[in-house]
C-alpha cells in the first residue's frame, strides 16, 4: 500500500469516530500545551530577571558578609560606615561605591500609608546602579553628612500616598518621623513577582539614627575596570576580613549572580517541564490504551484486508500511522493551545512568558514519538493477526 | 490445460487446542483447474472452511503439499502469501465482509489498494466491476444502504476486481433467503462462464450442488467423494470456452442486472430476464423443486 493511502486510510479512521479520537487526543492535548506553557513561563521569568540584574551593569560588585550561596540564612553584618570608606580607599574613588541598610517601615502622608522598604543610603547610589528620576533630585553628599530628613520615594509609593498630588516638597513620615520628599524614582516595574518600585530612598546616616543602629547590610561597588573585577573583589574582601577577622564575606558579581540565577531557574524551567511532560506521557498511555481497543474492535476489517492481500505490514503501519496522526494533531492542537495561553499570560498578567522554538519543536516531536513508541505495540499485534481467525470474530 | 490453479496433496490442517490435536483435514488431495466449477459440500464441522482457507492461500497446512498459482505455499513468507492472495484468489464470505463505512465502489477497490493502483484507476475499475454485477447504479451506496443480496454481489466484485484465477465462495448465499440466494448464484455462475475464473462454492444445499459440473462431498477432514473421478467430463472438460483473463470493457450484461431490477431480487423473478443462456443449464422449474430432506449438516 502507498504511504499517502495508509495517511488517508488512517484519517478516514480517524474521524470515523470523531469524539474519541478527539477524547483521546486530549491527553496529549493538554500534555503539550502545559510544557509549551510552563516552559513559556519558565523561560520567560529567566529571561526578565536576567535582563534586569543585566541592567545593574556588569561591573558592579556586591560585598556582603556571610557566602552567597542557595540555602545559607543571611549573617548579621559587623559592617559600618567605617568600612565603607575603607572600601573605597582599596577602589580609589568614593563616588563607586554605594552602601545599603534597610528595614520594612510604614510610610505616610496625610492619612494615607503604605508599607513599603525604607533604604538608606549615600549620595552615590544613582550612578553605582545606574537608576534615573522622574522628578526632583536625588539626595547630595550634604543631605548624607548632615542626616538630612529627606526622601526619594519609589513610583509604587508616590502613587500610593500622593495619588492625586505633586509629592515634591511634601511631608512623609517613616516610621514616625517626618521627612521631606525631593525626588521620585523613574518606575522600574517588577521582578519575579516583587515590586521594585516600592521603596524609599533616605540619607544612611538619617536611617541609622531612625532605627538607633551603627550598622550597614552591605557594600556595592562599581568597578572602575571590568577586566580585573574579580581581583578588585578579592582585595575587598582581604581589606573586610581583616576589619573584622570573625566574619566572612564575599564580593558577588553580575555574572555571578546570573550564573546562581540562571542555575535557580533553569532547574525551575525543567521541574516545571518534568510535570508537563508525565501528563504527556498519560496521554500516550491513552491512545495506546484506545488502539488497543481499535484494533480488537476492528478484528474483522483486519481479517479481510488480509484476506485481499494486505500484508502484515500494511496492517502494521495503518494502525502506527493512525496513532502517530492521534498525537500529531493532538500536538499541533495543544502547541496552539500553549502558544495562545502562553501569549495570554504574557499579555494579562504580571508573569512573564516566552515562547522558545526549541520547546515547540521538542513538545511536537515528543508527541509525535509518544504516537510511534505508544502504536508500536496494537499495530504489531493488528499486523500478526491470523486472518482466519480474524475472520471469524464477532 | 496448462497449469492448475490450486493443487492439494495429502494436505492436513491440525488445530492445537489445551494440548489436544485436532485434524480438520487429515490428507485431502486435489486439483482446482482454471475455469473449473466446483461445489464443496458436507456437514457442518466437516472441514469445508478450513479446505477453502487453504485452498485460497488465507491459512497453511500443517503437512501436505499447497500449490497456488504454480507456486509452493510452505515456501512463502507471509507477505508474499498475501501478494498471492491479492493476485489469484477472489473471496467471498457467507457474512459478506464488506467495509461498514466505505462506499461500494471503495470496497470493491480496497484489493487494488494493495497492489499499488492509483486511486483514479481503482475506481474506474472498480465502478466497471459493480456494473458487471448489476450495481453500477449502487456506487456510493454504503453497506448499510443497500440489501443482502446487493451487499454480496459488492462482495463479489471485489473478490473479481484483481481478475483472480479462482473464485471461492464460502456458503455465499447462506445469509440471504432463497430467491435473493438464487440471484446471486446465477451470478456467480455466469461470471464463472464468462471470465473463466474458477469458481469453488461451499453449499449445503444439495439441488444447488447438483448444478456445478464437479462435486467434492467432504466428511471427517476428507473427501468422501470427487465426481471429478467418479466420470470423466463428457463435455469438453468443463472449461468454459471463452477464457477471458481481463473483465472486458463492453457491457456484457449480467443477469438481473437489467434496468427496472428490483435490486437482490424478490421471488422467483430473479434471473428470469435478461439473462445468457448457459451451456448444461438445468431448467428454472427444476431448480425450484421443494426439497426432500437432503439438506446437509
Ligand atoms: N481455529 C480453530 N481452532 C480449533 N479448531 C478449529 C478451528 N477452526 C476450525 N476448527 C475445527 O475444525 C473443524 C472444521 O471446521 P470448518 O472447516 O469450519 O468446518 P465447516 O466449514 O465444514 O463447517 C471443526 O471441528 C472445527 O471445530
Ligand atoms: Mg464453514
Amino acid at each position: 500500500m502507498r504511504l499517502a493511502e495508509a495517511w488517508r486510510v488512517a484519517w478516514d479512521a480517524l474521524r470515523a469516530n470523531r469524539l474519541r479520537s478527539v477524547l483521546t487526543m486530549l491527553g496529549v492535548i493538554i500534555g503539550v500545551a502545559s510544557v509549551v506553557i510552563l516552559v513559556a513561563i519558565g523561560t520567560g521569568t529567566k529571561q526578565q530577571v536576567e535582563q534586569q540584574v543585566e541592567g545593574l551593569g556588569s561591573n558592579l560588585l556586591l560585598v556582603v558578609p556571610g557566602r552567597i550561596e542557595v540555602g545559607n540564612a543571611p549573617v548579621v553584618s559587623p559592617l559600618d560606615l567605617s568600612d565603607a570608606d575603607a572600601v573605597s580607599r582599596v577602589v580609589g574613588d568614593p563616588g563607586r561605591v554605594a552602601v545599603t541598610v534597610a528595614s520594612g517601615a510604614t510610610a505616610r502622608a496625610g492619612n494615607r500609608s503604605d508599607f513599603t522598604t525604607v533604604q538608606g543610603v549615600l549620595e552615590t547610589t544613582p550612578s553605582v546602579f545606574t537608576r534615573s528620576l522622574s522628578r526632583g533630585r536625588y539626595l547630595t553628599g550634604a543631605d548624607v553628612d548632615t542626616s538630612r530628613r529627606v526622601a526619594v520615594l519609589g513610583d509604587s509609593v508616590a502613587r500610593a500616598l500622593f495619588p492625586d498630588r505633586d509629592p515634591l516638597g511634601q511631608q512623609v513620615t517613616l516610621a514616625g518621623v517626618r521627612f521631606r520628599v525631593i525626588g521620585v524614582f523613574a518606575p522600574l516595574g517588577q521582578s519575579l513577582g516583587v515590586d521594585r518600585d516600592d521603596e524609599v530612598h533616605v540619607p544612611v546616616t538619617a536611617a541609622q539614627r531612625l532605627w538607633g543602629t551603627q550598622r550597614i547590610d552591605g557594600i556595592a561597588v562599581k568597578a572602575p575596570d571590568r577586566e580585573r573585577i574579580d581581583e578588585l573583589g578579592e582585595r575587598i574582601v582581604a581589606e573586610l576580613s581583616r576589619r573584622h577577622p570573625d566574619t566572612e564575606f564575599s564580593a558577588v558579581t553580575q555574572r555571578q549572580i546570573l550564573g546562581v540565577l540562571g542555575d535557580i531557574l533553569g532547574v525551575l524551567t525543567g521541574v516545571l517541564a518534568a510535570i508537563a511532560g508525565i501528563s504527556l506521557l498519560v496521554g500516550g498511555v491513552g491512545v495506546s490504551n484506545i488502539m488497543l481497543v481499535s484494533v480488537r474492535e476492528r478484528t474483522r476489517e483486519i481479517g479481510l484486508r488480509k484476506a485481499v492481500g494486505a500484508r502484515p505490514r500494511d496492517i502494521g503501519v495503518q494502525f502506527l500511522l493512525e496513532a502517530v496522526l492521534l498525537t500529531s494533531v493532538g500536538g499541533l492542537t495543544g502547541m496552539a493551545l500553549g502558544v495562545g495561553t502562553a501569549l495570554l499570560v504574557d499579555a494579562l498578567s504580571p508573569i512573564p512568558a516566552a515562547i522558545t522554538w526549541w520547546s515547540l519543536a521538542l513538545a511536537f516531536g515528543v508527541s509525535a514519538a509518544v504516537g510511534i513508541v505508544f502504536g508500536v505495540v496494537p499495530a504489531q499485534r493488528a499486523g500478526r493477526l491470523d486472518p482466519v481467525v480474524a475472520l471469524r470474530a464477532e | 490445460m496448462t497449469v492448475p490453479a490450486v493443487e492439494a496433496v495429502d494436505v492436513w490442517r491440525t488445530y492445537e487446542l489445551d494440548g489436544v490435536s485436532v485434524s480438520a483435514l487429515r490428507g485431502v488431495s486435489l486439483t482446482i483447474d482454471q475455469g473449473e466449477y466446483v461445489a464443496v459440500i458436507g456437514p457442518s464441522g466437516s472441514g469445508k472452511s478450513t479446505l477453502m482457507h487453504l485452498l485460497g492461500g488465507l491459512d497453511r497446512p500443517s503437512g501436505g503439499r499447497l500449490v497456488i498459482g504454480g507456486r509452493d505455499v510452505t515456501t512463502l513468507t507471509a507477505p508474499e502469501l498475501a501478494t498471492l492472495r491479492n493476485e489469484t484468489i477472489g473471496f467471498v464470505f457467507q457474512a459478506f465482509h464488506l467495509l461498514a463505512r466505505t462506499s461500494a465502489v471503495d470496497n470493491v477497490a480496497l484489493p487494488l489498494v494493495y497492489r499499488g493502483v492509483g486511486a483514479r484507476q481503482r475506481r474506474e475499475r472498480a465502478a466497471a466491476m459493480l456494473g458487471r454485477v448489476g450495481l453500477g447504479h449502487r456506487l456510493h451506496h454504503r453497506p448499510n444502504q443497500l440489501s443482502g443480496g446487493e451487499q454480496q454481489r459488492v462482495a463479489i466484485a471485489r473478490a473479481l476486481v484483481t481478475v483472480p484465477a479462482v473464485l471461492l465462495a464460502d456458503e455465499p448465499t447462506g445469509n440471504l433467503d432463497s430467491a435473493t440466494g438464487e440471484a446471486v448464484l446465477e451470478l456467480l455462475e455466469q461470471l464463472n462462464a464468462e471470465s473463466g475464473v474458477a469458481l469453488v462454492m461451499v453449499t449445503h444445499d444439495q439441488e444447488v450442488a447438483a448444478r456445478a459440473r464437479r462435486r467434492i462431498a467432504v466428511r471427517d477432514g476428507l473427501i468422501r467423494s470427487d465426481s471429478a473421478h467418479d466420470r470423466p467430463p463428457s463435455d469438453g472438460s468443463g472449461v468454459p470456452a471463452t477464457l477471458d483473463p481481463a473483465p472486458s470493457a463492453e457491457p456484457r450484461s449480467v443477469s438481473g442486472s437489467g434496468p427496472g431490477h428490483p435490486p437482490g431480487g424478490s421471488g422467483g423473478a430473479a434471473g428470469a430476464t435478461g439473462r445468457l443462456p448457459r451451456p448444461g443449464e438445468r431448467p428454472r422449474a427444476e431448480q425450484r423443486l421443494p426439497r426432500s430432506g437432503g439438506d446437509a449438516g
